[in-house]
Order: structure tokens, then C-alpha cells, then sequence
């Protein structure tokens, strides 16, 4: 029986971070994938011939700069390249539109109301603060308020001084948009329905709640403190599709001495006198290794993963407390041709973007509560981009790739799992939804991939399919997440890591759990640290 | 209720069409005009709109103003329609200024600032007529305008794109319009407004600018702003009209000490780093602070401030040398950091290296001096040299044709 | 002028108003309390709304009532007395399959032991909570970043307090206190009923549903009164006459039918107050006890108050979603298998968390609920002055019904009320026959029965981001309002709505304060 000095469960952006900055402090590291393919996530596979998919996540804005640099991505390989703009599209055939060049947008928005236009600058500058705030606790482990040791003692102060930077008005913001709903925080700002539909889409992707559910406008703040280059709130693709980005960490993992299995699926960590031991697979291998990183989410790591015998009652009853609630879905669809969108017939700009469909906050709201009667919406709210108008290597030339996000659908449908019939049906909902507003684009369809929480959790492991490891609300975030007591990255086993996006700050391809799981590992052992500092910006 | 709306504007940019976005920046109506003139072909965008760099030469534009009179675009400048029965009263509650002072036909310069007693922006207010104002300023503030219309008989509308607006400055300026056959020109006082008939269009006079130097601005439909032009360039030819660009204006602004948006300050509304906006008494602006009258946003805050003290100075700097302090830091004599520059230029009639600097306070008292150090290049070669500056109190230049009525003929 | 200004004027002798008014008093000052109606009371009041009928027109149980207040004012003394203290609570069920729920039991609709074994410990976690929230309710609110000294005591003290719950439940705090009662319930029980009435807790006057965030804070809040659930004798107007007599025995002079209209100003400063009939009473410190939008909006306006202020008033939620349902009936009614005993508990018709969920629904779309959820009390059971001999009152509270109603409440309400009847109907099958009057108050009415903007029977949303150093709004959730000498007293500061007069009484703590450290009588 081999062993390792480490070994990490899963090959998503999360493990492959965490397991090239151990590789790279000089730890012979063993890298787990249960799938023939790598990323868990951030993936981009060949699912029809001369077609790229990325069929989870589909576009990067979070992932660490600082990360990028030191993992050496772009030799291996990867580039982000921005998109242009975005368009929500009412039912009555207007649209709004955001554009790379600030004063169009800035008109696109006095368009509809010129009031809403300026206003937009008081809701920058809110989100810019906020966003710089939380920005400065993304590479950092978030210490433990009941805790009176130094270190969270030294990081509770760092905190507090950084909001009293911040300023009284700003800190009395901050306490109000963490518990709002994006529905409320909205029309502190903005008056026109479609304005106000077209930002509030931030507030619910990945999450099961409603726009009118307090704790949404944090979900926008998630949504929007990312950057492409410095353009805060800027998304781009991963050239070549999302997969890119899985396959650059993985070429710097192997560089660094790494060694990666796939098709190694994990059924148990090894757990002896509360110390790690190592893992077994299914298929009957087992490795040693006196540390254990796990990049699956909580409960899949603890109530699929490890015996019960070897934990607590009490940890277990918290993470099966843990909210993982599945509510989107994921439809990849090749194409023919170019849809015509009939708002958009004239504007070969802004089909480069995000397009969303959806013209008030009520109809998102309804969206939500299908999900809350155990069904998917049948008015869905849409994130519909179409990537191969940007980067030509993902279809043959003329054809193209879409990919369509889908909020809500729920993990079981009226409390019974999926069924490909059910599944169909989800299909005709989304297929109808485009087609009613680019008729025609039925006609195009030449394949199509239909992912529902069900596949998102059998394929890639997400628990119930949620998108971010475990809903973003402040009762799972920062010290509180996953679980409180076990937000450092530490398992309740000795040994025992966590760097999945269930760990603060949570999911988008960010790569910061992964990253902030090496430096704690490294700390413990002693080794020197070789993950990067943030950069702290001003 | 009050009646408050953001209206749609028409005019030369058409919100209510979706195509807009095939155009990212706009022709002003004087475009025709200008875009011969402009042999450089070097446009900037001020907002919305085009604006020419330079025509032919910064510095010849420059002394065009200081010799004769030059003429500059200014209608992409903000401009805001507020009127009813309450205008008065809004706008006292809008701005720090007593604003029942601008008696009707009059202009004043005002500062506005948030409650926490930070500008938002500065600008000027034309009182037109009983009930009817005109505010123009550099940001757009309709959010807040109609924030501040809350419980007021007001109507506040955008009306930037329905004024197209010249700017007539220079020594000759008076001449050139009396030539244009405006009667009586010449007994319009500093910050007077005057109503005229060109050609059976309504033109607008007011004795106001940007330069510091004698001059006008002219307020016309944008249909007739062609017409405008042309006029007045007629009428100018005798008078060495020239056009002139933003780079020019830069260099006169400085010279004649007024502050500019986001170089001086920040609009307190869109700052994101809430410690780095200002308030009137930072900027200087404190005698536009009027305490007398009863409540105006930020009245608190500056009443607290002026008896605590403010933290910066703007101050205007002499600096030995010829190199322009662009982007400088200030430092003491005893070379510790005591602030910024935050405009700078060669002054050609002062003849001196000249800037506008933020200076910790209590620094900034006139007369004090500082090293500025100022990074320059020649021929590839860098250098940087600590040049003595002197605190001025003064303008840098102020000529008394400024404020000379009736102006000097030609 | 001393005279003038040792003088205060009270604006509403609502609960909060006349606790405000008694402590002034008692510190020495000339406090005259003006009210509007012919009655002092606000919304705790008792009034006729059937020949021979009456009913607490607004808030109908008393459960947080301060007891400071209570002994500091001797309201016990002054009038303060129960029909019925400690009252049980029953969940109706459709299938007369009951669940009763006391201090510390609860029985009833097949319950399991696990369910009642988890009762406990919930019981035992939100009560610690509850006690938390409860010692905040009695402090003037820190401001956070001020780098003032008593600011940041203020702060640690909280700290400390949440620190002091231990390791274990402080961990548990920080994550229940921002989420919702339906991922709780779901943590801890089984039983649908229980949950159903149980998530009412966190749902009853707010805008939320089960499984908005937020509801347990408003479920903690509920509790934060650590007082069993009362129907004072005669009425929620008895408490209401109880501190008004005490607030007059300390010299309090209390004007009815007087209606402020305006706040008057004197420079920088509040001069006093004018009436409806024009005249004006000068006073140094002027306390409102009216809502926020009511008083800055309408008594000082707009005009006179800085715009960035004037905004965060406007965004202040304050729209109500509760009705108030009073039925005046010829005899007892007869609820499915309920005993005579269990009649006068609270009655909840909640009977699960999506039923719940399902009624919240249809307020977030301008509508009134289809099927409404109740609380439910027949006051006249313990209480013969309230309804003829052998007749009763039933009062409820019914939710949900929009302020905003996106039709209008002319057309709407006969469809509500028939509605909410049918609703009881199914609980109790003959009580349509037994109706001899019947007046449903939607949030419109009680705006103006009570001159409370949006008829939000706490002054506005109670909700974390309107709690505390948040309420009504930053920098104005210490009492103080940006005018000099004027105040806050009622429950759009904190700690918000409920017969509580905590309110009241931090308000006159912080006049005071503010007062001897300016050292001088403003």
C-alpha cells in the first residue's frame, strides 16, 4: 500500500489549488478524481462531436488574481477574456441593455428612466464599498469569534479595524445589506421594473431563495466582487471553455510532482484513533497518508465519505442542519446558427453578453415559489450566454454553443427524484422560454444536454446540486462557514482538511477555499507557506 | 402632490431609442462648425459629447483668450430646469449658498454637499425668472436633485441636451457681440443674464466663464446653434476669434484658481473611499457657506466641522522652475509630506510654474513655503528635482478688464 | 423662558408616549402629552364596535409589556389588571385534532416524544436568546464606529452578553438569529401543526413568511417580553388608562382631542408644536410617539430636514400586512372537538409551515391571502364588561393583507372578510350563524383609526436591518433626531412594536442623558 504524504478528494478548482500549493511546498500529493475527467465543476467536455461544453460553470470572475499569478496559470495555458455587456429582455419585446462602454450604458439607463441612470453611481459606489471590504477576507481564514486564542483574537481585531475604516455610514450599510432582501435593497435605488429585474437576477443565482427573501442582497455582493483585470463586477471566459481553467491547475499540480488519478472515486476516509489514516476506494484501493484534504462538498465528505462511528453525533446533526438546497439547472445546447433574439434584432452588441429573461422582480419572485411548491419554474428566470461569439474555439465555425442557466429548479420534483420523462418536460420549459422570445431557435438545436440538480449532484458531486457547496447566507458565511466551529479549514478528525467551496468564502471558481486550506495545512505541519498573500487593495 | 420627474430629453441625443449605443459619443450641435476647424482631428469626450482637444495649438488657443477672444463649447456641461412654486425654497435647501440673494436675471456660484457636509459637486445657478432656475454643474445629479425634491412644488428635468451652450472669453468679447448687433452688451454687470432676439431666435447672455478674464456665455436652442457660430465668428473676424479646446481651458482655469471635479474633489455621492471627498471649507469655498439662513444639507456637519476644524487646505502654489508639477507631491521644508497637487500648469502670463494643491491643514497659510517634487523627462533622461513653492493668495492672473463694466471697446 | 423650556410636549398618548411622559415627569419636567383621539391609548385601546361590544381595537394580548415599567410606574396600583395571565396556546386543527401548547408542556395532535423531547431543548435555546434580546430591548442602542467612549461600551457590553451565552449556544446564536423559522423547525420537529404554529411565532405583523429570513429574529423578539401571554381585564385600554393615571399622579398633563399637525422650529431648534385648530404650544424638547414617516415626513416635513435623512425615512419599511378581525356573537362559538377550557386559550390557525408560506405568498404580490392564517382570542369569556350577558367578542388577527392592496381594499375587503370567515368555518362550522356584527380593520383603516403611516402595528418592519442601532434608521436610533430637541419615543425606534413601553422608557433615559451632559435645560 502506497503512501502519500497527502491526499485530496476531488480534482475541481478547489482540490487542484489545494493540491499544487502542497506539491509545491515539497508534500508527495495524491490527487483523487472519481470521473474520468477532471475540474468537478470547472469543466468543458467534447459532448457533441466538434462541440465544447462548459457544462457547469460557464464563466470567471472570482478566481484569484493573486492564486493565478503564483500557480503560473497562463503558461500552462489558461486565458480569461472578457465578454461584453449583458441584456435582460421584457416580455414586451424592450430590453435593457449594459455595455462595455460606461456612457451607453449609463444612457441605455435613462433610456428607461434617466433618474435610475444616475442613481446607478450611488449603487456602484455601495457595492464598491462593501465589495472592497469582504475582497480583503478572501485569501484569509476567517478566525473564530467564541475563541480566545491569539491568532482569532489578532483576525477579529484585523476585521473590526478594517470596518471602522470603512466608516460609520458605511459599517451601518453593511449591516443592512447582508440582511436585506435584493428586492428592498433595490429600491433604495432604482424605479423602473426592468432596471430593478435586471440587477435582482445577482440576488438569487445559485440560491434557494426568493428576490424577496431577506439575505439576498448578499448574493449580489457575491456576484459582484469579482473582477476581469481590475473591472470590478467584469466576467469573462476561460479561452477554450471552463475547462481551461481545471486543466492549467492540473498541468502545475503534475509540474510541481503531483500525481493525479481518475476514475478513483473515493467510498471511505480512513479514520483511526480520531487521526486520518488514509482512504479506500471503491474500487477496493486504498491509499495512506497522514492528511486528508477533502474538495466535496460537506455533507458528501461526511455522511457518504466517513463512518459515522468515526465523528460526532452532535458535528453530524449539524451537517445535516447544513443548507445545500439545489435550485438551478443547466441546459448546454449546441446550435446550428446564430439565434435571433427579436428584441435584439438590431443590436449585434449585446447578444455577446449574459442575457436574462425576466422583466419585474414579481415574476422572479413567482419563479420561487414553484421551486418552494417542489417544482421547477415554469417561468424561469434564464442566465443565457453564448460564449463560441467570443472565443471561436469552441464550435465549428457558423455553429455555436449556448449555455443556459436555469433558476429554479429544485433537487426533487414534489418530493420524488428526477425521471428522463420529468426531465424532458424541464427541457420543453426552458426550450419554450427562449424560443418565446428568438423564435426559430428551436430549429437550431442540433444536441442538448439537460442538467438537473440530479446530474449535477450524480456527475459532479454537488450535494443536492447547489452550484456554491452550501447556500450563501450569513449563517453560513465567513466564521459560520461551513458549520461554526469548523470555518479554519479543519476537519473534526486529526488530519482532516476541507478546501471545497462548502468552506469560507464559498463557491464561484474563486479558488480561495483550496488556497486557504494549503496555507492552514502548511501551517500545521510546519512547512513553508507557498500560498500568496492577498493583495489588499486600497 | 409635488411634481417631480426625470423627463426624457430630445434634442441632439434621443433616450427613447434603442440605437444610441450604435453611437458612444455624440456630435455636439456645433459639430459642423467645428470639425473644420479642428486640423488636428484630436477629439476628447466630455460625457455625451465630442470635444475638441485642440484645434490648432493649446498654447495659441490659450493666448487667443488672453489677447483677443476665443470661443469654447460648453454644451456638454450639466444643466438642470427647476422650477415652481418652490424652486427658491429648494434650492436653499439644496445648496450652501443663500440663494435669495441671485435676484432674477443674476448668476451665482454655489457648492452643494451630501448631509455629512462633503461636496457633491459645485456649479452655477441662473435665476431666469421668478420660479424658473437653471443649475449647471459637471456631474449629473438628477438622483439627488429628485431626492431633495421630496416634500417641495418643484419640477426638476435634465435639460442638458436642449440648451446648446458657447463660451465667448477674452478681452475683445464684448466688442464681438456688440459688433453681432446685441444692444446695450456692453452695461451687462458680472453674473448678469440677458435675453436677446438673434435673428428671431432667443439667445441668452450670460457675463459668466471659466477663464477668469472678461467674457460671455451664450444659451441657444440646439437647432440654431449653427446659426450662433456663424455670427459670431462673422463678427469676430476683426476681432482674432479663434475656437479653442479643453487643453486650453485647463491652463486658464488654473490661472484663474476655480477648482474642477474630480481633480479638486470627488462628487461625495459616487465616492467609494468615503475619507477621500471634501467639504466646502477643504476647498476654500467656505465663504459660500451661509449659516444665516435655516436649514440645507449638510448645515450640521458644518457647523461641527468649522468649530473642530477641517482637515485640507486647497491652496495655490508658485513654484520655482519651469517643469509643470503635474501629479506632484508637496512636502514641508523639513521635507515631510504635507499633501498633493491636484491641477497644474504653466502659467504664460504669470510666467511661472503654477498648481492647485490639497495641503494637510493646518498647512496652506499664505506665504508658507514647500518643496514640490516633480519627476520630469528630457530626451528619454528623468530627473526630479524638490522646487520651491510658495503659498499665493491671489489668483495667479486677474486681469481688472474682468470685472471692468463696461468693458474696454475695440 | 426657563418655564418654556423645562416644558416637553409628548406627540401621541399612545403606551410609549405616556411611559415617556411619566419618566419625564418624574425627573422633574412639565410634560403636557397631546393626543389626537378622544381617548388616550393609541393602539392599545378598548372601544365599542358593536352596540354593547367591546374589543382592544389593535393589539389584543399583552406578552412583552416592560416590567420596569410596570413597577417603576406602580402601574399594578394604578388600575393594571389580568382577565387571564399565562394563557394557553391551541393549533387548531381541521380534524379537531388539537395541539396545546403551555409554559412547558406540550400535548396533543399525536405528538411524538421526540417532537416534545425537542420542544425542550428549543424551548431552552430560544429562551436563552430571547433573554439576550431582552436585555438589549432595555438599553439605548450603540452606535457602531462612532469612536465615542459610552458607544463603544455599549457595543462590548452586547459582545459580552453574546459571549456570555458560552461556546456552544453563542455558535448556535450567530447562525439561527438571521435565518428563518422554517429551516429551524424542520432542524427540530416532526409534528405539522406544531411547526404550523410555531413559525406563526415568527411570522405575526411582518412581511415574512416561514421561510424568510429574519423570522426567527421576529420570533425572538416576540418572546424577548419573557412574559406569559395576558388579556388585561377590561382590555388593552386598561393599560393604557393605568399609565395614564400614573403618568398624572407624577404631574403629566394629557390633552385628548388635540391633534398635532405640525412641529414647529425655532432656528436650528423644535419651538413646539401646533394644533389643528391653529394653536401652538411652545416647548424646548418635543417627543414623538408617532411613527417615523408621520412625524418627519408630515409634522416637521420634508423641507425642514436634510435630503439624505429625508431618504432613509423614505425607504423605512413600514407597510402593514396584518389585519384585525372583530366579530361580536350571539353565544359561545363551538370550535371542532375544543372544550369549553380550551375556548379561551389563544387559537392559532396555522395548521402547517407551507400553509403558512402559502398564505405570505400572495402579500408579496399586493394581494390578500386565500387562505388566511389567525390568532384568535374570545376576551369575553373571562371578561363579562366586554360583550352583553351571555353573548362574545372574538378578536384576531389575521394575516395576510397588504397595505398596498393591488386592487383596492373598497372592493377587496367584503371578499377578504368572507374569506377569513370561511376560513373560521371550517375551525368552528356554525359560527357564521352566530355573527350579529362584524368589523375587519385592514392596515388601511388602521392607519387612520390610529394615525399610524402604513398601518404597521410596530411602526414598521421589524427586521434585522431595521433593529437597534438600525431603527428607525442609522444615526437616528438613539432617540435624538437630527432636529435639536426633538425625539423619538414610539416603536419606530428601538426595540420596536409590542405593548412593551421600553420605547418610551429608553427614550426618556436618553433625553435626559443627553440633557445633563449638555449640562444644561435645552
Amino acid at each position: 500500500m502506497q503512501k502519500y504524504d497527502a491526499i485530496v478528494i476531488g480534482a475541481g478548482h478547489n482540490g487542484l489549488t489545494n493540491g499544487a500549493f502542497l506539491a509545491k511546498a515539497g508534500l508527495n500529493v495524491l490527487l483523487l478524481e472519481k470521473n474520468d475527467y477532471i475540474g468537478g465543476a470547472s469543466t468543458s467536455r467534447e459532448l457533441h462531436k466538434n462541440w465544447i461544453y462548459s457544462n457547469a460553470s460557464y464563466v470567471s470572475s472570482l478566481l484569484r488574481p493573486e492564486v493565478y499569478r503564483s500557480m503560473n496559470l497562463a503558461k500552462y495555458g489558461l486565458q480569461v477574456v472578457p465578454y461584453g455587456g449583458n441584456a435582460t429582455l421584457s416580455r414586451d419585446g424592450d430590453y435593457i441593455g449594459s455595455y462595455v462602454d460606461p456612457d451607453a450604458s449609463r444612457r441605455e439607463m435613462a433610456r428607461l428612466s434617466p433618474r435610475d441612470a444616475d442613481a446607478k453611481l450611488r449603487f456602484d459606489r455601495d457595492i464598491m464599498r462593501q465589495s472592497r471590504f469582504i475582497r480583503k477576507f478572501l485569501l484569509r481564514t476567517a478566525p473564530d469569534p467564541t475563541s480566545f486564542r491569539p491568532r482569532d483574537l489578532v483576525e477579529m481585531f484585523t476585521m473590526g479595524k478594517e470596518m471602522l475604516k470603512m466608516g460609520e455610514d458605511v459599517i451601518y450599510d453593511m449591516m443592512r445589506l447582508y440582511t436585506m432582501s435584493i428586492s428592498d435593497y433595490l429600491d433604495e435605488y432604482f424605479e423602473h421594473p426592468l432596471i430593478k429585474a435586471s440587477k435582482a437576477g445577482s440576488g438569487i443565482i445559485g440560491s434557494a431563495m426568493g428576490v424577496m427573501s431577506p439575505g439576498t442582497a448578499y448574493v449580489l455582493l457575491h456576484h459582484a466582487m469579482g473582477d476581469v483585470d481590475g473591472n470590478m463586477g467584469a466576467w469573462g471566459f476561460a479561452r477554450g471553455g471552463t475547462g481551461a481553467i481545471a486543466s492549467a491547475m492540473a498541468d502545475c499540480f503534475l509540474d510541481h510532482g503531483g500525481t493525479l488519478r481518475k476514475e478513483a472515486g473515493v467510498e471511505q476516509i480512513l479514520v483511526r484513533n480520531g487521526k486520518v489514516t488514509g482512504v479506500a476506494l471503491q474500487n477496493g484501493d486504498e491509499y495512506q497518508a497522514d492528511i486528508v484534504v477533502s474538495d466535496m462538498t460537506l455533507p458528501r465528505t461526511f455522511l457518504e465519505c466517513m463512518d459515522e462511528k468515526d465523528l460526532d453525533p452532535e458535528f453530524i446533526r449539524k451537517v445535516r442542519n447544513f443548507k445545500i438546497r439545489g435550485s438551478s439547472g443547466k441546459v448546454n445546447i449546441a446550435l446550428d446558427g446564430l439565434p435571433e433574439f427579436t428584441a435584439l434584432e438590431d443590436n449585434p452588441e449585446l447578444i455577446k453578453g449574459d442575457l436574462h429573461v425576466v422583466d419585474s422582480v414579481e415574476r422572479l419572485e413567482r419563479a420561487y415559489d414553484d421551486w418552494k411548491n417542489g417544482t421547477w419554474s415554469k417561468d424561469p428566470y434564464l442566465d443565457i450566454l453564448i460564449p463560441t461569439l467570443t472565443d471561436p474555439t469552441m464550435a465549428p465555425p457558423g455553429k455555436h454553443f449556448m449555455s443556459v442557466f436555469v433558476q429554479y429548479v429544485p433537487p426533487k420534483v414534489n418530493g420524488k427524484d428526477w425521471t428522463s420523462d420529468l426531465r424532458d418536460q424541464f427541457a420543453e420549459t426552458v426550450f419554450n422560454q427562449i424560443e418565446a422570445y428568438a423564435p426559430g431557435f428551436r430549429d437550431l438545436i442540433l444536441h442538448a444536454e439537460v442538467r438537473t440538480p440530479f446530474e449535477l449532484e450524480n456527475d459532479i458531486g454537488l450535494t443536492e446540486g447547489n452550484i456554491f457547496h452550501g447556500e450563501l447566507t450569513i449563517d453560513q458565511l465567513l466564521f459560520n462557514r461551513p458549520i461554526p466551529g469548523y470555518a479554519q479549514y479543519r476537519g473534526p478528525a486529526k488530519g482532516l482538511y476541507m478546501c471545497g467551496s462548502s468552506n469560507h468564502p464559498g463557491g464561484g471558481i474563486m479558488a480561495a477555499p483550496g488556497a486557504n486550506a494549503a496555507r492552514e495545512i502548511l501551517r500545521d505541519i510546519r512547512k513553508p507557506n507557498t500560498v500568496p498573500e492577498g493583495w489588499m487593495d486600497d | 402632490m409635488n411634481r417631480i420627474s426625470g423627463n426624457k430629453t430630445v434634442g441632439v441625443i434621443d433616450y427613447s431609442s434603442k440605437d444610441h449605443y450604435r453611437t458612444k459619443v455624440f456630435p455636439s450641435p456645433f459639430y459642423s462648425r467645428q470639425e473644420p476647424l479642428n486640423h488636428l482631428k484630436e477629439w476628447g469626450r466630455w460625457a455625451d459629447y465630442l470635444s475638441p482637444r485642440a484645434y490648432t495649438s493649446a498654447d495659441m488657443e490659450y493666448f487667443a483668450c488672453r489677447n483677443a477672444c476665443a470661443v469654447f463649447d460648453l454644451t456638454p456641461m450639466t444643466k438642470y430646469r427647476i422650477s415652481g412654486a418652490d424652486a427658491l425654497a429648494y434650492l436653499n435647501r439644496l445648496v450652501t449658498r443663500d440663494v435669495e440673494k441671485i435676484k432674477p436675471g443674476r448668476v451665482g456660484y454655489t457648492v452643494w454637499c451630501a448631509d455629512d457636509g462633503r461636496v457633491v459637486d459645485d456649479g452655477t445657478i441662473f435665476h431666469l425668472r421668478e420660479n424658473r432656475y437653471r443649475l449647471c454643474s459637471q456631474e449629473r445629479h438628477l438622483d439627488w436633485l429628485l431626492t431633495n425634491a421630496m416634500g417641495f412644488d418643484v419640477a426638476v428635468e435634465d435639460e442638458t441636451h436642449e440648451v446648446a451652450a458657447l463660451a465667448l472669453q477674452g478681452p475683445t468679447s464684448c466688442a464681438v457681440l456688440k459688433k453681432m448687433g446685441l444692444g446695450d452688451i456692453e452695461s451687462m454687470k458680472p453674473f448678469d443674464i440677458r435675453f436677446f432676439d438673434l435673428e428671431n431666435t432667443g439667445l441668452m447672455i450670460s457675463r459668466t466663464g471659466f477663464t477668469g478674464d472678461l467674457g460671455y456665455e451664450l444659451w441657444i436652442e440646439p437647432q440654431y446653434a449653427e446659426l450662433l457660430w456663424d455670427r459670431l465668428f462673422e463678427a469676430g473676424r476683426l476681432y482674432g476669434i479663434q475656437p479653442m479646446g479643453d487643453e486650453a481651458l485647463a491652463m486658464l482655469r488654473v490661472e484663474a484658481g476655480f477648482i474642477q471635479a474630480n481633480h479638486e474633489f470627488l462628487n461625495a455621492n459616487a465616492t467609494v473611499r468615503s475619507s477621500h471627498t471634501r467639504s466646502p471649507f477643504e476647498l476654500g469655498l467656505g465663504w459660500l457657506v451661509h449659516f444665516d439662513k435655516p436649514n440645507f444639507n449638510g448645515r450640521k456637519a458644518l457647523l461641527e466641522e468649522k468649530q473642530r476644524g477641517h482637515r485640507y487646505n486647497l491652496v495655490k502654489l508658485d513654484i520655482n522652475g519651469n517643469k509643470p508639477a503635474t501629479d506632484s507631491y508637496v512636502f514641508t521644508t523639513g521635507k515631510k509630506f504635507a499633501g498633493t497637487v491636484t491641477s497644474a500648469t504653466w502659467s504664460p502670463s504669470a510666467k511661472a510654474s503654477i498648481a492647485l494643491a490639497t495641503l494637510k491643514a493646518p498647512h496652506g497659510r499664505p506665504g508658507e513655503e514647500f518643496l514640490v517634487e516633480i519627476y520630469y523627462q528630457k530626451e528619454l533622461k528623468w530627473s526630479r528635482v524638490m522646487a520651491r513653492a510658495r503659498v499665493v493668495e491671489g489668483v495667479f492672473f486677474d486681469p481688472p478688464r474682468r470685472r471692468q463694466t463696461p468693458p474696454a471697446d475695440f | 423662558m426657563t418655564d418654556m423650556n423645562n416644558h416637553v410636549v409628548v406627540i401621541g398618548a399612545g403606551h410609549n408616549g405616556l411611559v415617556c411622559a411619566a419618566y419625564l415627569a418624574r425627573a422633574g419636567r412639565q410634560v403636557t402629552v397631546l393626543e389626537a383621539a378622544e381617548q388616550p391609548g393609541g393602539a392599545a385601546i378598548t372601544r365599542e364596535f358593536a352596540p354593547g361590544f367591546k374589543v382592544s381595537a389593535a393589539a389584543h394580548l399583552l406578552y412583552m409589556l416592560d416590567e420596569n415599567v410596570r413597577k417603576e410606574l406602580s402601574l399594578d396600583t394604578a388600575g393594571l389588571s389580568f382577565s387571564q395571565q399565562d394563557m394557553k396556546t391551541t393549533a387548531l386543527a381541521e380534524d379537531g385534532n388539537h395541539l396545546v401548547m403551555s409554559k412547558d408542556a406540550v400535548q396533543g395532535a399525536n405528538i411524538s416524544s421526540e417532537d416534545q423531547a425537542a420542544m425542550k431543548e428549543y424551548r431552552r435555546l430560544m429562551g436563552r436568546f430571547a433573554r439576550l434580546l431582552h436585555r438589549m430591548n432595555n438599553r439605548i442602542p450603540p452606535r457602531v464606529g462612532s469612536g465615542n467612549r459610552d458607544d463603544t461600551i455599549g457595543l462590548a457590553k452586547t459582545a459580552l452578553a453574546i459571549r456570555m451565552l458560552g461556546r456552544k449556544d453563542m455558535r448556535e446564536f450567530l447562525r439561527m438569529a438571521g435565518i428563518n423559522m422554517y429551516d429551524i423547525l424542520q432542524e427540530y420537529f416532526d409534528n405539522p401543526l406544531l411547526k404550523g404554529a410555531l413559525s406563526m411565532e415568527g411570522v405575526l405583523g411582518a412581511k415574512l413568511g416561514p421561510r424568510s429570513n429574519n423570522s426567527v429574529f421576529c420570533a425572538l423578539h416576540r418572546m424577548s417580553g419573557m412574559q406569559g401571554t395576558a388579556l388585561p381585564a377590561g382590555g388593552m385600554g386598561t393599560v393604557s388608562d393605568a399609565l395614564a393615571s400614573a403618568a398624572q399622579k407624577l404631574g403629566v398633563k394629557i390633552r385628548t382631542s388635540a391633534a398635532v399637525t405640525k412641529v414647529l422650529l425655532q432656528g436650528d431648534r423644535v419651538g413646539g408644536v401646533e394644533l389643528q385648530d391653529g394653536e401652538r404650544i411652545t416647548a424646548g424638547t418635543v417627543v414623538s410617539s408617532a411613527d417615523p414617516k408621520t412625524t418627519f415626513l408630515n409634522l416637521v416635513g420634508a423641507k425642514n430636514l436634510e435630503a439624505g435623512f429625508v431618504r432613509k425615512i423614505h425607504n423605512y419599511r413600514s407597510f402593514g400586512n396584518a389585519a384585525k378581525l372583530h366579530l361580536a356573537l350571539q353565544g359561545p362559538p363551538e370550535f371542532k372537538a375544543l372544550n369549553q377550557s380550551q375556548l379561551g386559550d389563544r387559537l392559532l390557525i396555522a395548521p402547517d409551515m407551507d400553509y403558512v408560506e402559502r398564505a405570505f405568498n400572495h402579500v408579496k404580490y399586493g394581494e390578500h391571502s386565500a387562505q388566511p392564517v389567525l390568532e384568535i382570542t374570545i376576551p369575553s369569556l373571562y371578561d363579562d364588561s366586554l360583550a352583553p350577558a351571555g353573548q362574545h367578542v372574538l378578536s384576531a388577527v389575521v394575516q395576510y393583507a397588504p397595505y398596498q392592496l393591488k386592487s383596492d381594499w373598497h372592493n377587496g375587503k367584503p371578499v377578504f372578510t368572507g374569506q377569513v370567515i370561511d376560513t373560521l368555518a371550517k375551525y368552528a362550522p356554525g359560527i357564521r350563524d352566530q355573527i350579529l356584527h362584524c368589523e375587519l380593520l385592514t392596515p388601511v383603516d388602521i392607519e387612520k383609526e390610529f394615525r399610524i403611516s402604513g398601518g404597521h402595528w410596530h411602526h414598521g418592519e421589524l427586521a434585522l436591518d431595521q433593529f437597534m442601532m438600525l431603527r428607525p434608521v442609522p444615526r437616528a436610533a438613539q432617540y435624538a433626531s437630527p432636529l435639536n430637541g426633538l425625539f423619538m419615543c414610539g416603536a419606530g425606534s428601538h426595540p420596536g412594536g409590542g405593548v412593551m413601553g421600553s420605547a418610551g422608557r429608553n427614550a426618556a433615559r436618553a433625553i435626559l442623558a443627553l440633557e445633563s451632559s449638555e449640562g444644561q435645560q435645552p
